[in-house]
């Protein structure tokens, strides 16, 4: 289990970094906090020929901000979430999700944009962020470009990112002081993948009401329904509406995979429940 | 002194250089010149291989089957009629019969390389239908796996005692379909060795990761055909063996055969994805099962039909049929039964080949019978624990001979069970609501066995094995400066054998502890041992170790009488020191005497001097049994199928305790993964035999945060029959808590009248059994 050879280059800026992407006919493969790619290198299933080592590249960590949107370089690793190295915006949900991740040896090294462009349908942030609306920051030969987190998945392990190109941040809406949010992952035991991720977030000052199941062995899916009925009937009864409407459209899933994504949901959204009446 | 003998809870001596990361396991060593192997398996699970190619360039570090000649497959033959012997090459040869089997070996200067090296060799397969599971591979007609087979099974048994008459007349007839996951058993360390030609000695050393050094040094020189005499096989420590490293296993045939032919150092070290592809399986079953009993639930009689999923071939020694043996043998556990029916069949499958972990065949037979016991009490309307009370072999019976023969030495089994009912509060549990604040159904379950310990001569000749252990051996010496070293056979695989025998060697001698050394598992300089399985080490050797230290201490006691003109009779031990009255030596004074200063001793001293080699084995053949019960107290969420285990209480009686806490590790690392078994642990094959977790994210071992407080109290009932009262604990909590647990998941489903028999019982499971109980998922909320 040692990985196939290849060739290791830690570039120390962006226009680096591209440059050396460029070349499709040269099968490089970035290369962050490893906690995904390392073992695939290992048990050889990811066979670049060129690793390009991102994390010196400063640019790819910074923290901006503005009035309404804030974004996050995406080297950023789980733990500087989790551990409130820049300033939160959202309410104790990123730090909150942060620190479900795995085990502290991964988040230590594993990196937020790293496993977001890694596209595992069970991983965290690729649920938070789609349920947040955020947007992913890429950059690539012509220039930058922005998609919406809730379609950055294309399907398991695959994203939108093209072979050239690279993501650099992570852009997401400042949540107000009454924003409510829930977040419930079934995992079997302690820093495994999740069966299945439900999250709520409603922000009525923001206008936002987001229902989501993840963990759908494809791209995380917005219960649109269920957010409406959220933001016009409460989380209760989107409770009701979200078990319906996971039924509709994941009719492909394992009736028990089902079961446990309508669970997640209507638990998520019991947390803004509980929250609201107290 | 605070006492440091039989009893002690001393810390163990082998923990300082553990916890200061100074062990010295196999992956630790370096031999200049060494070189790395790496090994091509194969892809399918049943196949003939039409063709083999080895990279142009690569000829010498490429190895086929055929590279090898004289060496011969591991085959393990077997005393009982109507077993099938199977060969099991260091190298595939014309056909693979699994997934991970070896076909080549590949050497580089490291890892890396060989494995580059193993991607250029080129095997061409056709492939063949592949044995996926026990119905076909057991069904009429089905192709045998290997060649001259009448059929596919390495052995059938059955055993028939009284069952026609209780048939007619039983007024309950409970009947259970139960099956048991494929495992692996993940010790921390892997299987790994070193095999280096040293010139001085002029012999093979073989730096092997095992249980069972003197047995693999057997095995090493009948596969090759060499001298036992030229081979040296010296276990570095080992990181857990569990049963995986008490065989021989192609592996190191294939390494030992390349350092021997190529006078040279070579290692190969198990990969996690080796291990749990290729590696030893476990614990596979399937039981039918019919139990009759009457209106209280008092067994009549037992009626099961067993299945083990053996894999492709026998490993050796243990061979392919002492799980079945062991599931006949030990299926109806601590319960007076007096009838009793039971056909096995050991199949042969293409996976890799079923090896004995922790506990043999007793994990799924104690799941079996604990889950019957607990659908009787339901049949009868009785609490679980009443009925298992009343089937209990009483302390009043005992030394009480079972249905299969089995001699029950000593103990108190109902107490151990109400013991564990009062530790677990069940009154409390069941004056409770059975749904907890957060919806949740809690389920109370129980779990009692007997683990057959340090079985020795007569038993193993009956299972037919090739390798019959007999008396251990130990040799204790006093050295010239007054410290006591111990040499034995067996080796240490973290069970704290270089403590607990040396404990046992101050409990006879008195020399300090810090002071004894215990020197194990080395060919070169121990004496014979077949090794540790079987919870046989602390009764066998530290037997052997007690009968040589009595010597010695006699000797030692001679010739401080000289020293101090008394009667050996006069001389007693005391603080550190030897003594006749007032008057005292030391242990150092005697030592000098008898190796530097003979001038001071009388001419009729005993020649034997200051050393012994003492040989043990019990008062009978038959074992010693330990027992425990096991209570589960369990929070199953109907909704996503997770089991959050809230409380775990334990109640063992391992006879004489060496050292209280050394138990209390062994229960606890035993029921940690008897916790995996239950809930988490499955190795699944497809339809085309394929592995399909091949990796710790697919295969789920418990972590700290799933695993409860096991809480421990000991009973200890010294046993007649051994050294000290000693029984073995070694493989006993593994054997309880998927009986226990599962119970009490089903204890716990009840009200929504659901129940699990299959393990681990995943979520999915759960779930599957809840909707089976109810038509709509709904409904479940």
């Amino acid at each position: 289990m040692k990985p196939a050879p290849f060739d290791y280059v830690r570039p120390r800026s962006l226009p680096e970094a591209t440059a050396l992407l460029s070349d499709e006919s040269a099968n490089a493969k970035i290369f962050a906090g490893g906690q995904s790619l390392g073992p695939m290198l290992n048990l050889r299933l990811a066979r670049p020929a060129k690793l390009v080592d991102i994390r010196n590249i400063q640019a790819l960590r910074a923290v901006r901000v503005d009035e309404k949107s804030y974004s996050i370089g995406a080297t950023l690793t789980h733990a500087e979430i989790e551990d409130g190295a820049f300033e939160d915006f959202s309410q104790g949900l990123l730090p909150f999700v942060a620190r479900g991740i795995a085990y502290r040896a991964v988040r230590n090294r594993g990196t937020v944009g790293g496993s977001l462009s890694h596209a595992d349908p069970a991983a965290d942030w690729v649920s938070t962020m789609a349920a947040i609306g955020a947007t992913m920051v890429v950059h690539g030969p012509a220039g930058e470009r922005r998609v919406p987190a809730e379609q950055f998945l294309v399907g398991a392990f695959t994203s939108k990112l093209g072979a050239t190109e690279l993501l650099t941040a992570i852009e997401l809406p400042r949540l107000s002081a009454t924003a409510r949010w829930g977040y419930y992952k079934v995992c079997r035991k302690t820093g495994e993948f999740a069966k299945a991720i439900g999250v709520t977030i409603q922000d009525p000052r923001a206008g936002i009401f987001r229902v989501l199941a993840g963990s759908t062995e494809g791209r995380p899916v917005l219960l649109a329904r269920s957010g409406e009925t959220l933001a016009t009937q409460g989380a209760d009864r989107a409770a009701g509406v979200a078990r319906q409407e996971i039924e509709e459209v994941l009719p492909h899933l394992e009736p028990g995979h089902r079961q446990q994504l309508a669970v997640a949901v209507q638990r998520s959204l019991q947390k803004i429940s509980l929250l609201e009446t107290v | 002194m605070a006492s440091e003998g039989i009893g002690a809870r001393v810390l163990r001596k082998e923990d300082a250089r553990h916890l200061r990361g100074r062990g010295q396991f196999v992956g630790d060593i370096r031999i200049p010149g060494m070189l790395e192997v790496a090994f091509v398996r194969s892809p399918v699970a049943h196949a003939l291989i039409r063709e083999r190619k080895k990279p142009a360039g690569f000829e010498n570090s490429v190895i086929f089957n055929d590279d090898m000649p004289g060496v011969l497959p591991i085959t393990t033959r077997s005393s009982i009629p109507g077993y099938k012997v199977s060969d099991y090459p260091a190298l595939a040869a014309e056909r693979v019969r699994f997934v991970g089997e070896t076909i080549a070996m590949c050497v580089a200067p490291n890892r890396a390389a060989a494995e580059d090296l193993c991607e250029l060799v080129d095997i061409q397969y056709e492939e063949l239908d592949p044995i996926v599971n026990c119905a076909t591979g057991r069904a009429s007609g089905v192709k045998p796996l290997h060649d001259g087979w009448t059929d596919n099974l390495f052995l059938r048994t059955s055993f028939d005692q009284g069952m026609d008459e209780v048939i007619a007349k039983a007024p309950v007839v409970v009947e259970l379909e139960l099956s048991t996951a494929r495992q692996t058993m993940h010790p921390m360390e892997g299987k790994g060795l070193v095999a280096w030609w040293d010139h001085r000695a002029g012999q093979l050393v073989v730096h092997t990761s095992t249980q069972v050094p003197h047995m693999i040094r057997i095995g090493l020189a009948e596969c090759l055909g060499i001298p036992q005499a030229i081979i040296r096989v010296a276990a570095p420590d080992v990181g857990g063996g569990f049963g995986y490293k008490c065989m021989l296993m192609p592996e190191e045939v294939a390494v030992a055969w390349l350092a021997y032919t190529r006078q040279g150092a070579f290692r190969w070290i198990e990969d996690r994805r080796e291990h749990l592809t290729a590696g030893a399986n476990a614990r596979q079953h399937e039981y039918k099962i019919k139990a009759y009993a009457d209106e209280r639930g008092r067994f009549l009689g037992l009626d099961a039909d067993v299945a083990v999923d053996c894999g492709a071939y026998s490993v050796w020694p243990f061979s392919a049929c002492l799980e079945a043996a062991q599931a006949s043998g030990n299926l109806p556990g601590p319960y007076d039964l007096k009838a009793y029916r039971c056909s096995t069949f050991s199949v042969a499958t293409n996976k890799p080949p079923f090896a004995p972990y922790r506990g043999v065949a007793r994990p799924g037979v104690c799941f079996a019978i604990e889950l019957t016991i607990d659908a009787i009490a339901k049949a009868v309307g009785r609490e679980a624990w009443e009925v298992r009370l009343e089937n209990l072999v009483a302390a009043s019976a005992m030394p009480y001979t079972n249905v299969t023969k089995k001699f029950y030495d000593s103990g108190n089994y109902p107490a151990s069970l109400l013991e564990v009912k009062r530790m677990i509060d069940f009154d409390r549990i069941r004056s409770e609501p059975r749904r907890d604040a957060k919806g949740r159904y809690l389920g109370v379950g129980f779990a009692t066995y007997t683990e057959q310990s340090a079985h020795g001569t007569k038993v193993f000749a009956q299972w037919g094995l090739p390798l019959v252990p007999g008396f251990d051996q130990a040799h204790v010496k006093l050295t010239p400066d007054g410290a006591l070293e111990i040499k034995a056979g067996i080796h240490t695989i973290g069970q704290g054998l270089e403590t607990t025998l040396a404990q046992i060697a101050h409990e006879q001698t008195r020399v300090p502890l810090k002071d004894i050394r215990v020197v194990l598992g080395d060919t070169a300089n121990t004496p014979f041992s077949t090794g540790a399985y079987a919870s046989r080490g602390i009764v066998m050797t530290g037997g052997a170790v007690s009968v040589a230290s009595e010597i010695v201490a006699g000797r030692i006691k001679s010739i401080a009488a000289h020293l101090l003109q008394v009667r050996p009779e006069d001389i007693s031990f005391r603080d550190g020191a030897i003594f006749a009255g007032e008057a005292s030596v030391s242990y150092e004074d005697v030592g000098r005497a008898w190796y530097m200063r003979p001038d001071q001793l009388p001419d009729d001293v005993d020649r034997g001097g200051l050393e012994a080699t003492g040989a043990y084995k019990p008062q009978i053949d038959s074992g010693v049994f330990s027992y425990a019960s096991h209570a589960a107290y369990v929070a199953v969420d109907a909704e996503t199928g997770l089991v959050e285990i809230l409380d775990y209480a334990i109640c063992e009686d391992c006879g004489t305790m060496v050292n209280p806490m050394i138990v209390d590790g062994q229960t606890i690392g035993g029921a940690a993964q008897g916790v995996g078994t239950a809930l988490f642990e499955e190795s699944p094959y497809d339809d085309n035999g394929q592995p399909l977790a091949s990796t710790l994210i697919d295969y789920l071992l418990p972590g700290p945060t799933e695993l409860p407080r096991f809480r421990i109290s000991h009973m200890e009932t010294p046993s007649p029959y051994s050294a000290h009262g000693l029984k073995g604990v070694g493989e006993g909590g593994a054997i309880a808590p998927a009986g226990a647990l599962v119970n009490a998941i089903n204890d716990a489903l009840a009200p929504l009248n659901a129940a699990v028999h299959t393990i681990p019982a995943s979520p999915e499971r759960i779930l599957a059994a809840i909707a089976a109980a109810k038509p709509t998922l709904n409904d479940a909320a």
